[in-house]
């Protein structure tokens, strides 16, 4: 038993959910309980959709339970392939009906209808979410496939050249209620296009199932969203020697890199157009004078394991930003994101308590949180501006404009996402050079800095974190800062405060000093600064 | 009574459970959690229909069964004394914790009661934990209040004395302003359930006459029944003629003079007949949809009929406690076409066929509708706004003017929507 006050991932049938409600022509039977009926808002609210997902819930009942739940089942099966003619069905459970074991998908398999059905079972008291949107999509592929596959194990496949065409590539995993994947698919789309690559199949959005019977007619896939796709890749390149991509293109160099990675699976010249600096304004932008502020900037990053991937090499080799933590909610990115943080000499927080990544990033001092939007809102509460990146998404995470995290112009949401909620280079330098003016106000920040968090707001972080800090050294003997001590770290910025106090006090009870004046506040400042 | 159509239809529902009361149960007693014993579907439907990110730490959760707990490898009791254990050491300033039966804790049989006795003996007084069901499988919706007043009554106080029990969560400032109208009557013993405090419980017993604020807690009137309290027949408070109802039944019951009743209400019932007014013009003669959801739809019904002349085409209802309704039903226009239970397709038919001009639904379908071009009005909105009482009728009827309103507003120049 977990004690979960808030949670990152729903359960996985709501990933089945995502893949069916992404889907044209797929029909979901879901065995649930009535309450679980909820999942339809984040369909019809978080994403504004103007059509009811396509699933019907058997919403049985408790009287239900004495007598026969299985031709309840059969009864709403046969009324949904009725009402709705699917192309293919779903059929599968909720946690609460995996307890009653009606076993949903052979009931199904046995009434004889006369289309593919596609039975889930997705361990719901050990599985979340985005495992089981991978897992539907992988049954649902293969299921629609497999007997294509076994047919045809070794035929060779014959190169786009051969046939003398351009190559073409499906783009798998987008789907709904993953971050941005609408625009996503564009821009890529778009890229491609101009590098004389052309799109064969998307899925799952926007797809239908007759649509994935051609999934095998492309030269090599594209996986978009491992945490969705990965598993289906396989699965193709092993029956369909369908080589995928396993760079995310998020960020200027990852997409360059992404390019030439699929040119090299599709046997293509690689295009001089991917080192045009003009393609992105980011190269630009973070190299501009203005931009020199960002310099070192601490940075923590959380969130799924794709986009935190993608923003720490973002942050580190394009904005030139200094990672001082990051981690994620997805374990089965574990391992990828621990390695990544290697990299950067960090280890990754894996888990699933907001509370604990609040902590971690209270500990690391960042000065921009990039993180999903419970992170947005540990952030606010600790004064730390922060953009986000990732899901779970939120009504706010489906804009209405366009704005992509992929490719080039994705390179451009994201300077200005993340920039955006700090203080300008040239705002910051006056601020600097004007705070002990009358007129200023301490915490104060770019016009977008509400964003991040308000004055006062930020103001009472800080005294908080100052609390935190004194009871930590409290214990060991108390700290006396003296009144030019409190007013030389008065002139330190906001942001760096809490950390500067809880430093200079480190470094005051290693060499044994009681009362903290200016000078200790600077000598802790050359200690740390080695 | 026998003037409305009474129907009964089966097959897949769309509403929410009982747990989703927590929502505002939470906020109503301050001083308590609510523990969910379930699943992470319950963990995401909790935050998801109460966008909980605002909270820093909420006071509800979820303890979660894993596999090993259903497995028996771990014994569930075990485990839930450990999750609570660590819960209650971390948030010393609860004063109530309700262990929250779910689907899956119910199908699996965890007996929450025993698990409540047991730790509140553990704790000793410190902390009183209860245990009520709001899980899908037995309670919707605004059930999940019944199941949390009715495990507080046994801890309430006896005590022979005259009073008012206002039952149902009420917003505070519309209590405020009930309270004030009968001490203006001269009620002036005048408690209610749930209290603001969890640990404030108000005594009970053959003085108490209870009037009901809101029409889901049946098992909470049958157990206050149980104690020797008198459970006054009216409709429910919501517009002028509900609201002046419900106070004349009090008011009856305490033998408050007429003169004194009828010359207290008339100026409120006056002043909010003019306020009304602009209203009753935008909803005249609209046609109304109601699906079942809150099992505020039959107040809500009678209301937006019989005061702001709205057309009802049907009356949609989770189930329907006839005891509980009577008075409303024999006021809703004849024929009234009142349906308990659901086939959540069939009924969109027939939203379809009858093209209303406004349908109240749940918060998953309000958009497929409109994006049909059907006007909605979330049923949820009416379990958190203030919309009880004499003086809230205008701001009642002003919630269902709105999206007419806006439809009208924006469909001058109108894009096409996909």
């Amino acid at each position: 038993m977990e004690l979960t006050l808030w949670t990152y991932e729903g359960p996985p049938h709501i990933g089945a959910m995502r893949i069916a409600t992404s889907m044209k022509g797929l029909h979901y039977v879901l065995h649930a309980p009535q309450g679980d009926t909820y999942a339809d808002l984040l369909f019809t609210m978080i994403e504004r959709r103007g059509a009811r997902p396509p699933v019907t819930y058997t919403t049985f009942q408790a009287r239900d339970l004495g007598g026969d739940t299985a031709e309840l089942v059969k009864g709403h099966i046969s009324e949904a392939v009725e009402r709705f003619k699917p192309e293919a069905l779903l059929v599968g459970e909720s946690c609460t009906a995996e307890l009653i074991q009606d076993q949903p998908g052979s009931l199904a398999k046995g009434m004889g209808l006369n289309l593919p059905i596609i039975s889930l079972e997705l361990p719901a008291y050990s599985k979340k979410e985005n495992w089981g949107a991978a897992e539907t999509f992988y049954q649902l592929v293969r299921g629609l496939l497999k007997d294509i596959a076994e047919e045809d194990p070794s035929q060779p496949k014959t190169s786009w050249k051969e046939e003398g065409r351009r190559p073409r590539v499906n783009l798998l995993g987008p789907s709904l209620l993953g971050f941005r994947c609408r625009d996503d698919v564009l821009e890529i789309q778009k890229i491609l296009g101009e590098n004389g690559i052309d799109i064969n199949v998307i899925a799952p959005l926007g797809a239908a199932p007759s649509d994935l019977i051609r999934l095998p007619k492309a030269d090599a896939n594209v996986c978009l969203y491992p945490e969705i796709a990965e598993s289906t890749c396989i699965w193709l390149e092993r029956n369909f020697k369908t080589p995928f991509t396993t760079t995310v293109p998020i960020g200027v160099k990852a997409t360059q890199d992404f390019l030439e990675e699929l040119c090299s699976l599709l046997d293509l010249e690689v295009s001089n157009l991917i080192n045009k600096a003009e393609q992105s304004k980011l190269p630009w932008y973070s190299k501009s004078v203005d931009s020199n502020y960002l310099t070192g900037k601490r940075v923590f990053i959380f969130g799924d394991g794709t986009h935190v991937i993608a923003a720490a090499r973002i942050a580190n080799e394009e904005l030139g930003f200094e990672v001082v933590g990051m981690g994620t909610y997805s374990r089965e990115m574990a391992r990828k994101v621990r390695t990544a943080a290697k990299e950067l000499g960090l280890e990754a927080l894996i888990t699933n308590d907001y509370l604990e990544v609040e902590e971690a990033m209270k500990d690391s001092a960042p000065e921009l949180v990039l993180g999903t939007q419970m992170e947005r809102h540990s952030a606010k509460r600790l004064g730390i501006p922060c953009a986000v990146i990732s899901t779970p998404m939120h009504v706010q995470d489906v804009p209405a404009r366009y704005s992509p995290q992929m490719g080039w112009e994705g390179a451009n949401v994201i300077f200005d996402d993340w920039v955006h909620p700090l203080m300008m280079g040239l705002e910051e330098h006056l601020i600097g050079m004007f705070r002990h003016d009358f007129e200023f106000k301490d915490g104060h920040q770019s016009h977008l800095g509400h964003l991040g968090g308000h004055t006062n707001q930020s103001a009472e972080t800080s005294r908080e974190i100052n609390k935190d800090a004194i009871n930590q050294t409290s214990s060991k003997e108390a700290l006396l800062w003296t009144p030019e001590g409190e007013s030389e770290l008065s002139k330190i910025p906001f942001f760096v405060r809490g950390k500067v106090r809880r430093n200079t006090e480190k470094y005051a009870i290693q060499v044994g000093c009681k009362e903290i004046d200016g000078e200790t506040l600077l000598d802790a400042k050359a200690h740390f600064s080695k | 009574m026998s003037g409305t159509t009474l129907l009964k239809e089966t097959g897949p529902r769309e509403v929410f459970c009982g747990l989703t009361s927590i929502v505002w149960l939470h906020r109503r007693m301050p001083d308590a959690f609510f523990l969910v014993v379930g699943s992470r579907t319950c963990a995401h439907l909790i935050q998801s229909a109460a966008g909980v990110m605002i909270f820093a730490e909420p006071r509800f959760g979820t303890a979660i069964l894993e596999e090993r707990d259903l497995a028996g490898l771990a014994d569930a009791h075990e485990e839930l004394d450990r999750v609570v254990k660590n819960l209650l050491k971390r948030r010393p300033e609860i004063r109530t914790l309700f262990l929250v039966g779910s689907c899956p804790s119910e199908v699996i049989k965890i007996d929450l009661a025993r698990a409540a006795e047991r730790l509140t003996a553990q704790f000793n007084g410190q902390v009183t934990i209860l245990n009520y069901s709001g899980s899908g499988i037995e309670t919707t919706f605004t059930q999940g209040e019944d199941g949390a007043l009715k495990a507080l009554i046994p801890l309430m106080p006896s005590s022979k004395e005259d009073k008012l029990l206002l039952a149902g969560t009420l917003a505070n400032p519309v209590e405020d302003r009930l309270k004030t109208i009968f001490n203006r009557l001269g009620i002036k013993n005048i408690d209610s359930f749930p209290p603001r405090q969890s640990t404030e419980l108000p005594s009970i017993g053959p003085g108490t006459k209870v009037l009901l604020a809101q029409p889901y807690l049946t098992d909470t009137a049958r157990e206050l029944k149980d104690r020797g309290c008198e459970i006054l027949q009216a409709p429910f408070p919501l517009g002028v003629e509900g609201s002046k109802l419900w106070i004349e039944a009090a008011a009856n019951a305490f033998n408050i003079k007429k003169e004194l009743v009828s010359s207290t209400l008339e100026p409120l019932i006056l002043r909010a007949q003019k306020a009304l007014k602009p209203y009753i013009e935008q909803l005249s003669g609209k046609k109304l949809f109601l699906l079942p959801e809150s099992q505020l739809e039959i107040p809500l019904a009678r209301f937006l009929s019989n005061e702001c002349g709205m057309e009802l085409v049907e009356v949609g209802i989770p189930y329907l406690n006839r005891e509980m309704m009577r008075t409303e039903l024999e006021l809703l226009p004849e024929k009234t076409r009142i349906i308990e239970g659901q086939h959540v397709e069939k009924q969109l038919d027939r939203v379809r066929e009858s093209n209303p001009d406004l349908v109240v639904c749940g918060m998953g379908l309000a958009n497929p509708l409109e994006a049909e071009g059907i006007s909605t009005k979330w049923s949820i909105e009416m379990v958190f706004s203030p919309i009880h009482g004499i003086d809230q009728a205008s701001d009642l009827a002003e919630l269902f003017a709105r999206p007419l309103h806006r439809h009208n507003l924006l469909s001058h120049k109108e894009l096409e929507t996909a």
